[in-house]
């Protein structure tokens, strides 16, 4: 596989974790609303991308699968919604949606690395296609990084101070 | 003069038409207990409204030591002497016979009476052991868009200079945040562009879910008058109900609730597909142009139709007309700011006005309205979560320049982070790491959504509230202190209105019993406290309004808000002063931007601006990067599908809103008798086609309800969009016998029983508009009675 390919397979995976990851955090968190209803947003930016860059493989001879199926809110799904209610009173759970923001900017921080070198690779070789893909769906990886970075900044003094 | 009986029925009185370019004529309303004559006056005192944030100017009339009456004050900009039904008749609610007289303390889980030592004592107790114990994070305040400016003022400087906590915001959050921040992302700077006279000159006028003809009556009075005139203005309305705004309107926009964005964009798309952009103007004043047209290239109205399910003609004929003005005014309201994509569909309206080059001219009026009569006051001062004079929180010069003001170092200040906004204080509450919360006239127990958490937060063990009010409201009720205020007419002031508007409200008769000026509270505990400066001195140096003001001029100088111009004695006999007023502009300042953009450098303004779809901080080098010079910044913004929609189980928008005849959580109106008797009970809103649909018809007992609660109302069939219904929020339980929370486990009356907790995250204001609900019948219409009730002044 060619080093393009490679990292176009370790973006795709990237973002169809990222998605997940922010659901799952959305889910964790319904408490704290801005972030909950946030991180669902913003989860729909990695889907997105995690179709374009499925699309993208073909080009570059890659069977990548795309976003994963969501299942639907069933029974797990209203049970950690109830539980994560009821945690929502406790201080600790701040801490724990300070160390969910933090796992999520790293990963979107590795995916923005790897959109940066498709980037550039696409650059070098002319690939039109590539360049489009990488200039529609970057940015939106760099607004998930300055999104959770800003959520840090923000909850931290409190949430670290306080427990 | 016109003091035609029955403001009730007659909400905006006799027409006095004008044409464009020509002044508003006046016409004086006065309205005086029955019985008395203009003869029985003693005494005329000047105030202006706090009720709405219009900003009429009036005179309270004064006979033994008692109001008896208001009048017009016809020389004023504002108002030309009108008064709309909640002045008129508004003004009896002080005299009601339970305000609060004297302070409370709870014992042994009963509020009882104390005197003001007991209960000043009871909270700086708490306040130093949380300070020792927690730090000043632990604690927090939500004020009121009802103080005046010397009082917000004042809670600024003790709270974020005296405490140091960055925990301070006002109920504002709730009606005005999107408005400021729609300035900050565009101009840079809060500040209103336009000014009301732009309605005497305007040849178009768009209002955008701005429910004028309810929320500002004296405004829509205005309006009213020029489309009775020669030469009258267009209208286009954006409003899911078919108001008293789109039944004047000449297309009417009635999209879906939280498609603001998606119909915005189309509008934009259309008007710079037919080339009606002002190339000249987008060259010298703006950035940002590029990205701006390239999101709205495929949003076509054929598009928004869509998403919207308004008819493509329709976008494409409103379209014509706001790119065919020449004088284009626009106002905008909680039909945007409470809708999802709050701030980013605001913005769009600034676009409009920046790519057609209409600001800073006559008629070219852009006017992002409040809510609330004094929320400038409470986004000048700090009081909001701003910093005071519109100061950058991430600008360190700025941060310094208000320590020099103060006289403390820097960090005495919580610049760290953005100030808390409310909701995120009370969110701090529910967790524990604010332990005291500090509520000043305001009633978050029936006013912020999803009630049965709020009450549940202030009802908790750990959690210390101070209430300070006229009345035992809902949220008193649940208050460990309650300190009784005194309020408008009963000590003196100044408050500023929507458009940059400054009045003098004035002292007219002593408050009830033991009752204090909120400025006198917040002085007493400061001096309590003994907060000091950072050579020894005291914090707070003044005493009264007029110190408190003259604190604030200096506190303002320099900044856009700049007050330095202003005094009582200027302020008093004439008409209201529209800041910036200062040596260079004595007579204020009608229009902002009128030769480009003033507050935009990176210098300068008071935000880098948020993404206006997760929130995040532009940072300062960014911004720099971005807008060098200081112009206006083209936001573009992307249409996101609201995060609550319709499904099988909850089948029906539901959107929440006001009625003419009541003031936030009725605390005063209903203690008017015109006006209760207008509106005494909550009552909800459905097509007749969809309360067919559903099984139902008017008059009809119904339940709303949604994930978070219910709602039993009397169904009233008006002309809205199907697939909605709609709720007047105001009313809670004070004048129930339960007292502050629905009849135990029953559905309650308060809309926000039903609201979602969710917020802009740019503006950080709740969404009040976009839920999804299902409505089920309880019981039918009594076919005795003629059950219909007038359905006049429903809501915005
Ligand atoms: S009712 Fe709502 S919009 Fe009106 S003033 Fe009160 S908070 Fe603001």
């Amino acid at each position: 596989m060619s080093g393009i390919g490679i990292t176009l397979r370790l973006l795709h995976d990237g973002e169809r974790d990222l998605e997940q990851d922010l659901l799952a955090a959305a889910a964790r968190h319904r408490t704290d609303h801005e972030f909950h209803h946030v991180a669902l947003d913003v989860a729909r930016w990695s889907r997105e991308h995690a179709t374009r860059l499925a699309d993208a493989g073909r080009d570059h001879g890659l069977a990548l699968s795309g976003p994963r199926d969501h299942p639907s809110p069933g029974g797990l799904a209203a049970l950690r919604a109830k539980a994560s209610e009821a945690l929502g009173r406790r201080p600790e759970n701040g801490l724990l949606l300070l160390h969910d923001l933090r796992d999520l900017h790293l990963a979107a921080a590795r995916n923005s690395l790897h959109w940066e070198m498709l980037a550039q690779a696409a650059q070098a070789t002319r690939d039109e296609r590539l360049l489009t893909l990488t200039g529609g769906c970057h940015p939106q990886t760099l607004r998930q990084l300055r999104w959770t970075n800003t959520m840090v900044k923000i909850l931290a003094p409190q949430l670290l101070t306080s427990v | 003069m016109d003091t035609s009986a029955d403001r009730i029925a007659d909400v905006w009185g006799s027409r006095t038409p004008y044409e464009p370019g020509t002044p508003w004529p006046s016409r004086t309303d006065t309205h005086l207990a029955a019985g008395l004559g203009e003869q029985d006056v003693e005494r005329w005192v000047q105030a202006a409204s706090l009720l709405h944030s219009n900003g009429d100017a009036m005179d309270i009339a004064v006979r033994e030591g008692r109001m008896v009456g208001v009048r017009g004050r016809a020389a004023d900009r504002v108002n030309r002497g009108r008064l709309g039904p909640k002045d008129l008749y508004g003004w009896q609610a002080n005299a009601s016979p339970d305000r609060l007289t004297r302070p409370l303390v709870r014992e042994d889980g009963r509020l009882v009476e104390c005197d003001w030592d007991t209960a000043m004592d009871r909270i700086t107790s708490r306040t130093r052991r949380l300070l020792d114990d927690k730090g000043p994070g632990s604690i927090g305040f939500h004020t009121s868009g009802q103080l005046f400016l010397e009082e917000y003022y004042t809670l600024a400087v003790l709270a974020r200079a005296g405490l140091g906590t960055n925990h301070l915001d006002g109920n504002t959050r709730l009606c005005t945040a999107t408005a400021a921040e729609a300035l900050k992302e565009t101009f840079g700077c809060d500040g209103q562009p336009g000014s009301y006279e732009d309605i005497d000159h305007a040849d178009t006028v768009a209002l955008f879910g701005h429910n004028m003809a309810e929320t500002q009556t004296v405004l829509w009075m205005r309006l009213l008058d020029r489309m009775e005139g020669a030469d009258p203005p267009r209208l286009v309305c954006v409003d899911p109900r078919h108001t008293p705004v789109a039944r004047r309107a000449d297309v009417h926009l009635a999209p879906r609730a939280g498609t603001n964005v998606a119909l915005l964009n189309a509008l934009l798309h259309e008007i710079i597909r037919t080339g009606r952009v002002d190339r000249a103007y987008l060259d010298a004043h703006t950035v940002g142009f590029d990205e701006l047209a390239a999101i709205v290239a495929e949003c076509t109205p054929g598009w928004a139709a869509g998403i919207c399910d308004v008819p493509t003609a329709q976008i494409e004929r409103a379209a014509e007309i706001l790119g065919g003005a020449e004088r284009l005014l626009s106002t905008v309201l909680q039909g945007v700011y409470q809708s999802h994509q709050a701030t980013a569909a605001a913005v769009q309206v600034n676009n409009l006005h920046l790519i057609r080059g209409m600001l800073g001219r006559p008629g070219c009026g852009l006017l992002q309205m409040n809510g609330q009569p004094s929320a400038e006051n409470t986004r000048e001062c700090g009081a909001d979560g701003d910093l005071p004079g519109f100061r950058n929180w991430q600008n360190e010069e700025h941060v310094a320049e208000l320590a020099a003001v103060w006289n403390v170092t820097p960090q005495t200040i919580a610049h760290y982070a953005p100030p808390t906004h409310a909701m995120q204080i009370f969110r701090y509450a529910e967790q524990g790491s604010i332990g005291m919360l500090w509520i000043t006239g305001t009633n978050p127990a029936v006013s912020l959504p999803e009630l049965s958490r709020v009450r549940s937060i202030l009802a908790q063990e750990h959690l210390f509230v101070i209430v300070q009010d006229l009345f035992l409201t809902e949220t008193a009720q649940l208050a460990d202190v309650v300190l009784p205020a005194a309020t408008w007419g009963e000590k003196t002031g100044t408050l500023t209105n929507a458009d940059r508007t400054v009045h003098l409200a004035e002292k007219a008769v002593d408050p009830p019993g033991e009752a204090r000026p909120d400025l006198d509270i917040l002085l007493d505990f400061a001096a309590r406290m003994d907060f000091r400066d950072k050579d020894g001195g005291p914090l707070i140096t003044w005493h009264d309004p007029e110190s408190a003001f003259a604190a604030w001029q200096r506190c303002s100088a320099g900044r856009p808000c700049d007050y330095s111009g202003l005094s009582y004695d200027r302020l008093r006999g004439g008409s209201g002063i529209q800041w910036p007023c200062t040596d260079e502009a004595p007579d204020g300042t009608a229009r902002l931007y009128t030769d480009g953009i003033d507050f935009a450098h990176p210098d300068v303004c008071e935000s880098y601006g948020r993404d206006l779809v997760t929130g995040a901080s532009v940072e300062p080098v960014e911004y720099w990067a971005l807008n060098p010079d200081g112009k206006a910044v083209l936001k573009a913004a992307e249409y996101l599908p609201p995060h609550e929609d319709t499904s099988s189980d909850h089948p029906l928008q539901l959107i929440t809103g006001r009625t003419v005849y009541h003031f936030h959580t009725r605390t005063k109106t209903a203690r008017a008798p015109e006006l209760n008797a207008a509106a005494p009970d909550v009552w909800a809103e459905m097509s007749p086609a969809e309360a067919s649909a559903q099984g139902l018809a008017d008059g009809d007992l119904v339940q709303i309800t949604t994930p978070r609660g219910a709602v039993r109302a009397r169904l009233r069939t008006t002309a809205i969009r199907d697939g909605m219904v709609f709720l007047p929020f105001h009313y809670g339980y004070w004048d129930t016998p339960a007292g502050h929370h629905p009849p135990d486990d029953r559905p309650g009356r308060a809309a926000n029983e039903t609201t979602v907790t969710d917020w802009d995250p740019a503006s950080k204001q709740p969404l009040f508009k976009t839920g999804a609900a299902r409505v089920t019948l309880v019981s039918r219409r009594p076919t005795d009675t003629a059950a219909r009730t007038d359905t006049t002044g429903s809501g915005s």
